[in-house]
């Protein structure tokens, strides 16, 4: 074959010439094709082509082992459908949360043939079903969708009478709440996928059951073990129903009640007014409808007089006998303490819990000291948040510089924020003989929960704030729920509500706690109300013994029988056995009504 | 058995033509009516056809597909570059005409008289730019290089008229792969690989376009708003859903769904029902026919025939090479079918016409025929060159 460009004959060239030649013959040789190198090139394009193939194989080889999706009907449903959840029973065995059996409808949007025909049919058939949201989810290309979930009989009979391609039945489970809005707080609620979204719906899902559900068992309903709660049902429905009476009569805008087990903390009965039916679990995000008692944190007024007094007590700053200053304001800085029911003389320590005196409360508080009232607050859990089976749960609002004044205020209840749950477990602590036990949702024994529950307080400390509660009852503000037949103890609280950034009179938050019977505790009630209005016949007050305190006396009245506690006429002969060893004698004296104090 | 005593020109043909292409080349004729078979009756249903209308009508393509395959193989490849010059000029002027009369189809002017003309075109060009490659290569006298060159230009313009980028961009790979056959300088071939690779790169980093079209095919969910990756989804399920072995023959369900199943996606739709490793077969199958035409091409002492041979068999591997590529999510989707599988009339004539092209250049031919053909005007002998004249 012919070279293209034959080399020139250089030897009759000189050098300049030959060097512009080679030039020349370079940029030539750049624009020249050279068939000689066809073969060569040739074989490079097909090495490239073989290695183009060999991407192809490898993705095909690629798409071959890759882990089969699962993309049937059947795999995709048994994901879709709701999982079967245990029930949830009262302590008596009531059911409070349960599954049932229903159909739900389903589609497959590839098997759908006329898409528009199937839109118009199911939702002239089912008129809640959005049309634009079905035709949406019939246009797109996934194997399966819900079209609705839980119809009745005839739903399904008349949509299989439809006769459309694609269209399937599933049965699944539905979760109901039988009682309605008895408890929702408590159980709180499961969404259609049988997910626990809140309250012990959500504690179950947390111990366990969705991991379950997670690695593919399929678990039926009755293989599954009841969750038996404290909630005593009948209890509960009384305590809302008084409650309920309650709010409206003195025209509150929320309020929330709840029986303790002081022995074995466990919750008898609960309600927070608004509240919700977990059957229609959309009611549950009104943020109005959070529970009062765990979620919202509040100041809890006078009742937390009954914390400083024990520390007072268990301190050994103070005893029965003691007297303190109440007989004129107390002085701060430039702030003035004063007394809601001024007495301006010097006061014994159950008649500073009676009067419901800041004064001697905080004086009481003062001779303990700031660390030592933050240590004893720590003890008693009001500093931290508590965490229950409910997940809802909020942490108090404590100051961050605590001052002389702050531990001043705190003793008799302002200034600091902790939910009422919170409060009750402290009180619970203070009078079931001095051990701190953390509240539970859940059935317990005594046994068990005082095994881990701590000291806080000396037995003969916890008999004297039963006494207090007790005379309290008897001559003191607690009057309202001294129900004839049981032994009670009470505390009202009444705190101002701060309203732009000072504490407002008219609008205020009370609260009330009853303890019952005084001499052998079982049962701790608390009442708050959220801004309760003077009515007539509360004498222009608005304060706790004329609210909270009433309805807690009816709650008692109506609940006390329903829990093995039939009213008994005699009173105990010697209810504080303890507090006549150490010489106070007169606790075990019922005092004459001298007229009730408010 | 056709017997090589008798010199006829069908014994001929037997014993020169390259028997595993034609074996290979069979066999996808066969696999392209048996896959249209399984892809084509829900497509047609779906547009309100008879069910089997599209396998009726490949079938029927088919007759007329084979006979042009096997007698245009049988040309010489003086008879080839005629063939060829005579169906560019056809091709371009119905093109034109369909430009200037045509009706829209799908947005795109390409259909005139039933027929796809650009189909026609690509052989055609192929073996125009293969001829001027080689006489410029062989003769300085003749402007070869720069005809080649013009020739481009003059054949993409009326495409990207149309517009058809996928065969505008196809015949141009095809074009550039044989000027680098050719003997391209390493200089131009970096430089405008380069340049090329550079410029998409800054197209990248400043043309927000550009960007978004590149990243809307890595992750089709970057891009806000309506993502339309429905087709390319389903093609993918579609191949993924069938395993190894496939689903078996009509038993597919996601083809059902998968819009221009019996053309552009057939391979998944392959996948679906006769399993990934059909799928792997057919890919092998193309890939022996392409290597197998390039090397035979590599061992043509004619330059003519090396390169008519290398750039048919590369039109026909690039063609197929992107059509699997969109099918396995390798590459956005780019309209290109796949050679005598997908459906399509024109197509496989067309096809018919390259194919047997390629086997025409590739036949074995007398060495001294080459030298003869291939020797300057100049050094040829007179008697030869009154022989011509006469």
């Amino acid at each position: 074959m012919n070279a293209p460009f034959p080399p020139p004959e250089g030897r009759l060239i000189d050098a300049p010439v030959r060097k512009r030649g080679r030039i020349m013959r370079t940029i030539k040789n750049l624009f020249a094709t050279r068939l000689d190198k066809s073969s060569g090139r040739i074989r490079i394009v097909a090495l490239m082509f073989a290695l183009l193939f060999a991407v192809l194989v490898a993705k095909l080889l690629y798409f071959g082992m890759k882990p089969e999706v699962p993309n049937t009907v059947r795999s995709a449903a048994s994901d879709a459908v709701a999982a079967a959840r245990p029930d949830i029973l009262d302590r008596n065995g009531e059911v409070l949360a349960t599954d049932i059996k229903v159909t739900s409808i389903f589609a497959e949007p590839r098997r759908i043939i006329d898409k528009d025909e199937a839109v118009e049919l199911i939702t002239a058939t089912l008129p809640d079903v959005d049309a634009k949201e079905l035709r949406v989810k019939l246009g797109s290309h996934k194997g399966f969708v819900w079209v609705k979930r839980a119809v009745t009989p005839k739903e399904q009979q008349e949509i299989f009478h439809l006769g459309l391609p694609g269209i399937g039945f599933l049965p699944e489970n539905k979760r109901v709440y039988p009682n309605g809005p008895i408890a929702a707080h408590v159980l709180g609620f499961a969404n259609l996928d049988g997910i626990g979204i809140s309250g012990l719906e959500k504690y179950i899902d947390g111990q366990g059951l969705s991991d379950l559900h997670g690695a593919g068992f399929k678990l039926a309903a009755e293989d599954l073990k009841p969750i038996v709660t404290s909630l005593d049902l009948r209890a509960t429905y009384a305590v809302r129903d008084e409650l309920a009476k309650g709010v409206e009569k003195f025209k509150a805008k929320a309020g929330a009640a709840a029986i303790l087990d002081v022995n074995t903390g466990e919750i008898i009965a609960m309600a927070s007014l608004p509240d919700f039916d977990p059957n229609n679990p959309a009611d549950a995000l009104d943020p109005n409808h959070i529970n009062r008692l765990s979620v919202g944190v509040y100041e809890m007024g006078s009742t937390f007089k009954a914390i400083s007094i024990a520390m007072a007590l268990e301190a050994n700053k103070v005893n029965l006998r003691s007297s303190l200053d109440a007989r004129e304001s107390l002085r701060y800085g430039r702030f003035t303490i004063h007394d809601f029911h001024a007495e301006h003389r010097m006061l014994t320590v159950p008649e500073v819990f009676i009067h419901s005196s800041n004064i001697g409360t905080a004086r009481m508080a003062m001779l303990v000291g700031v660390e030592g009232h933050q240590a004893f607050l720590r003890k008693m859990g009001q500093l931290t948040r508590l965490r229950t089976e409910l997940p809802e749960s909020a942490e108090p609002l404590v100051p961050k510089h605590w001052s002389e004044l702050n531990t001043i205020t705190i003793a008799f209840g302002q200034g600091l924020n902790v939910a009422p749950l919170q409060a009750l477990m402290a009180v619970g602590g203070l009078v079931n003989g001095g051990q701190l036990i953390t509240p539970t949702f859940l059935k317990r024994d005594e046994a068990e929960a005082r095994k881990n529950a701590p000291r806080v307080i000396r037995p003969e400390v916890s008999e004297s704030l039963r006494y207090l509660m007790r005379i309290n009852a008897e001559v003191g503000s607690a009057g309202n729920a001294n129900i004839p037949g049981y032994f009670i103890g009470g505390k009202t609280g009444t705190a101002d509500k701060i309203v732009h950034g000072h504490y407002d009179h008219d609008k205020v938050f009370t609260t009330f706690m009853a303890l019952l019977p005084a001499d052998k505790p079982k049962y701790l009630m608390l009442v708050l109300m959220d801004e309760p209005q003077a009515i007539p016949g509360t004498y222009g007050y608005h304060t706790a013994a004329w609210n909270s305190g009433v309805v807690t006396g009816k709650i008692i009245e109506r609940v006390a029988p329903l829990l093995g506690l039939p009213p008994k006429l005699e009173l105990p002969v010697l209810p504080f056995p303890l507090l006549a060893q150490m010489g106070y004698g007169f606790a075990n004296t019922p005092q004459h009504s001298k007229g009730q104090i408010h | 058995m056709v017997s090589r005593a008798q010199r006829t020109a069908v014994a001929d043909w037997w014993w020169t033509v390259d028997r595993w292409l034609l074996a290979s080349l069979a066999a996808l004729i066969v696999a392209g009516l048996v896959l249209t078979m399984a892809a084509s009756p829900p497509v047609a249903e779906r547009i309100g056809l008879p069910t089997f209308h599209f396998v009726n009508r490949q079938a029927m393509a088919m007759i007329p597909a084979i006979a042009v395959l096997i007698g245009v193989s049988f040309l010489t490849p003086r008879q080839v570059r005629r063939a060829a010059v005579i169906l560019f000029v056809v091709a371009m002027a119905l093109i034109v005409f369909a430009l200037l009369f045509g009706h829209e189809v799908k947005g795109s002017k390409r259909w005139i008289l039933g027929i796809q003309p650009s189909e026609f075109l690509k052989p055609a060009f192929v073996i125009l730019v293969a001829w001027a490659f080689s006489e410029g290569g062989k003769r300085p006298d003749v402007p070869g290089t720069l005809i080649a060159i013009l020739l481009l230009p003059l054949t993409a313009i009326p495409l990207i008229l149309q517009p058809d980028f996928g065969q505008t961009m196809l015949i141009s790979l095809v074009w550039a792969a044989l000027f680098f056959m050719a003997g391209l300088h390493w200089f131009w071939v970096f430089g405008i690989g380069g340049f090329g690779v550079s410029g998409v790169l800054v197209a990248y980093k400043f043309v927000p376009h550009v960007r978004a079209r590149i990243l809307k095919f890595i992750d089709p969910g970057s891009g806000n708003g309506v993502t339309d990756t429905f087709q390319v989804d389903t093609a993918l399920e579609t191949i993924i859903s069938g395993r190894w072995f496939g689903k078996g023959p009509g038993e597919g369900t996601i083809k059902r769904i998968l819009p221009d199943a019996h053309t552009d996606f057939i391979f998944a739709v392959t996948g679906e029902e006769f399993g990934i490793v059909t799928c792997i077969a057919l890919c092998s199958l193309f890939g022996f026919i392409v290597i197998r035409g390039l090397l035979k091409a590599a061992r043509n002492e004619d330059p003519f025939c090396c390169f008519a041979g290398a750039g048919l068999v590369m039109l026909f591997g690039i063609q197929a090479a992107i059509n699997m590529a969109v099918n396995l999510h390798l590459m956005p989707a780019k309209g290109m079918t796949l050679p005598f599988i997908s459906y399509g009339g024109s197509s496989l004539i067309s096809l018919s016409i390259g194919m047997g092209f390629l086997l025409a250049v590739t036949r074995k031919r007398p060495r001294s025929e080459v030298l003869y053909e291939n020797e300057r005007p100049a050094d040829r002998a007179v008697p030869i060159a009154l022989g011509q004249a006469a």
